[in-house]
């Protein structure tokens, strides 16, 4: 199943803030199911990787100290307009995802 | 027969959608070949002095006043506390977010190779802790904190 992901971009003065939400669970793998008494095992996203006009701008490590459905923000300087923004993620189970937009 | 077909049915899509999978991350490899290692020694690190090591390569930080982070001063609810760091120092090379009393204090960490001193994000904290928020600028460490109130913790359930 795919997860959403969703991605946009905003002008903040000189620079582009770039938006990042995800539809992630994000579970630490310390809380216990109180039914069944076993922990729920972790599932998290690690890695984010930004990409502004085909170039890697940034990658952000995560952890599950995270909030589930991650919402992450960069900014960048000179983006030009229309250029193409991309997001990639992956997570601890092999899942991925991404989405990209231009910079309005 | 009839069922017979279905099983092949199903072995047929279960196939294609591996393929499917397969292309989909042969395509997303070259990004993540780029992207630096997930550095899970800094994540699994019980202090903040072990984390900086292992992420940063050094526990010794400046404080700094030319960090900003804008955070709530109490937060309700622990499982969302909404944090964003800016800087106003040149050559950012790394920002990484600390939770001193989490269990594992490192929550999220961003390496700019184009971005400028920015990254917000959405934390879980278990109790009022203060949080380090620590810059790498031109290959020094520079540290702010910050003390976040928490009234209902955001770890374990």
């Amino acid at each position: 199943m795919a997860r959403l992901t969703k991605i946009k971009t905003r002008p903040k003065g000189a620079e582009t803030e770039i938006l990042v939400l995800v539809n992630h669970p994000m579970e630490t793998g310390q809380r216990v199911n109180k039914k069944t008494k076993k922990k729920i095992p972790a599932h998290y996203i690690q890695k984010m990787t930004f990409t502004v006009g085909g170039k890697q701008v940034a990658d952000a490590n995560l952890g599950p100290a995270v909030s589930k459905n991650p919402l992450v923000g960069i900014r960048v300087k000179g983006a030009k307009k229309g250029a193409k923004v991309k997001v990639a993620w992956s997570d601890n189970k092999g899942e991925s995802g991404s989405a990209e937009t231009t910079v309005k | 027969m009839n069922t017979m077909k279905r099983r092949t049915f199903l072995k047929g899509t279960v196939a294609g959608s591996v393929i499917a999978v397969a292309v989909g991350s042969g395509l997303l490899r070259p990004t993540q070949a780029l992207a630096a290692a997930w550095p899970k020694s800094a994540f699994k690190s019980k202090t903040v002095a072990d984390t900086m090591k292992n992420l940063f390569g050094s526990s010794s930080a400046k404080a700094s006043n030319a960090i900003k982070i804008k955070a709530p001063i109490q937060a309700e609810n622990g499982a969302v506390v909404p944090i964003s760091v800016s800087t106003t120092l040149p050559n950012v090379q790394a920002i990484g977010v600390l939770v001193e009393k989490n269990p594992f204090p490192l929550a999220c960490s961003l390496n700019a190779t184009g971005a400028s001193g920015f990254f917000s994000a959405r934390i879980k904290m278990g109790k009022t802790s203060p949080i380090h928020c620590v810059v790498k600028a031109g290959g020094k460490l520079h540290v702010a904190k910050k003390t976040i109130k928490v009234t209902v913790g955001g770890c374990g359930g």
